[in-house]
């Protein structure tokens, strides 16, 4: 029935003699990233271990309950990534906070759409479709709301004078921080728009070549892959505009005030 | 006329004082003694307590934008959201009376707001504030970047709007200038406000 090359251990421990050539070469040339990339290489192995290991209980459990705990995992550690990001964050868990949620809502949304609408697997939770599913969206939707909060907050700082001459004049908050906050969301989607564009002509997208590796064929795993890519372009859309918003609402107040004193300090 | 009472915000104590409709009162004191502060309190651009009330009715009755259009501000160094100087103009063609009035080139409209000295961005951005038409006006320092014949144009520009009805507060460092366009004058100092003689 399998239709895929299975993979022994020693097929792995070939490939990783790959990363041993690079850590050689940079400790050759003094390049001093031979520790990380070993560190790093290790971390990798590690985490996708459990990943497995979480996956195959999971998939064999089916439980709602088990599903959404995951799935919430996974969104509060990609919220984490997102405070992480913004050069300048809000201060206390502003940050956190606006992106949880925002994602949260966003590829919550959308996943529950594709899993009711297009892929509707029975169960509709189930979490052999759920998970990788949210997976992808939750990382791209991250990518989407960590660039337009970074580039709200950056933007907001840098154009102080001329946010404030608007509301100087009678512009309300939203007037005033347009041009912010439309950078922002251009430089939310722009990733997406890009790799639409570039998908099929320069990469071929790691899910798609998973499926086909995995022996299902080329014009299934295509469908699949324009599906996802649609629903991740309306994840990072509806979060990056969510997430832009609920920015803007922090970073003024009720009297269409700028209020920089919302923001932590620059890092550095 | 305009009401402050008990008006006050981080570095600067409560401040009562009142500004009658077609008055201009000068607001002097060393540089970082709070006169900043008080002008962005007035206006509502930073959280401050107290009451502040035009013609009778408190700003808190109604939307802060409005309260802007009414008491405008024109910080010492003016700000630009857009790429070329008439887009932050509503009516680039009815402001050019007043364009022309203070010595500035009607083309500056096209400009690139870059292209604008630092003087001709100060008179653009007095342009900008008359043309909201706001009751009361609050100046930092209009006319720190300008040469001789510029302050002359834009203080009687000033006083004939003054005369029009309205009401002035305006920062500045020179005694003389104070003498001029005010009788009265508030001291700001170490952020305490007191009123004075004009010098």
């Amino acid at each position: 029935m399998t239709s895929y090359v299975t993979l022994s251990l020693w097929d792995l421990a070939l490939t990783s003699l790959l990363v041993l050539i690079d850590a050689g070469l940079s400790a050759a040339l003094r390049l001093g990233i031979h520790r990380s990339l070993l560190i790093a290489a290790v971390r990798m192995v590690v985490q996708l271990s459990i990943m497995g290991l979480v996956l195959t209980t999971l998939f064999a459990l089916v439980s709602p309950l088990w599903t959404g705990l995951a799935a919430l995992g996974m969104v509060l550690f990609a919220g984490r990534e997102i405070a992480q990001r913004l050069e300048r964050p809000f201060e206390g868990l502003w940050s956190f906070g606006i992106g949880t949620l925002c994602m949260m809502l966003a590829s919550g949304l959308v996943t529950s759409f594709a899993l009711l609408t297009a892929i509707r697997p029975d169960p509709w939770y189930d979490p052999r479709y759920a998970i990788p599913l949210l997976g992808m969206i939750l990382g791209n939707c991250m990518t989407g709301i960590a660039l337009g909060l970074d580039s709200l907050t950056g933007g907001a700082a840098a154009r102080r004078a001329g946010i404030e001459a608007r509301l100087m004049l009678g512009g309300t908050r939203f007037e005033a921080l347009q041009p912010v906050m439309r950078e922002a969301l251009r430089r939310a989607l722009l990733p997406i728009v890009n790799s639409m564009s570039a998908t099929g002509v320069v990469s071929l997208p790691g899910m798609m070549t998973g499926q086909i590796l995995g022996g299902v064929a080329p014009a299934e795993a295509v469908k699949y892959q324009i599906l996802i890519m649609f629903l991740i372009a309306g994840g990072t859309g509806l979060g990056a505009v969510a997430a832009v918003l609920g920015g803007v609402y922090r970073l003024t107040d009720s009297r269409h005030r700028l209020r920089l004193d919302h923001l932590a300090p620059a890092r550095r | 006329m305009l009401q402050v009472e008990n008006l006050s915000v981080p570095g600067l104590a409560p401040v009562s004082f009142s500004l009658g409709t077609g008055e201009c009162v000068a607001v002097r004191g060393p540089s970082g003694a709070g006169k900043t502060l008080l002008l962005r309190a007035i206006a509502d651009l930073d959280p401050n307590s107290g009451s502040v009330r035009l013609d009778g009715v408190d700003r808190s009755a109604m939307p802060a934008p409005l309260w802007r259009r009414r008491v405008g501000y024109l910080p010492a160094e003016p700000g630009w959201w857009a790429d070329r100087i008439g887009e932050h103009f509503s009516d680039w063609i009815a402001a050019l009376a007043l364009v022309e009035r203070l010595g500035l080139s009607t083309e500056a409209g096209n400009w690139p707001v870059a292209r604008a000295s630092t003087g001709e961005r100060a008179r653009l951005a007095l342009v900008r504030a008359l043309m909201a038409a706001p009751h009361v006006l609050l100046l930092d320092e209009p006319t720190a970047a300008l040469d001789a014949a510029s302050v002359a144009a834009a203080e009687a520009l000033l006083a004939e709007c003054v005369k029009g009805g309205l009401s002035v507060l305006w920062v500045t460092h020179d005694a003389a200038q104070a003498g001029r366009v005010a009788k009265r004058s508030l001291l700001v100092e170490a952020g305490e406000v007191r009123e004075a003689r004009a010098a």
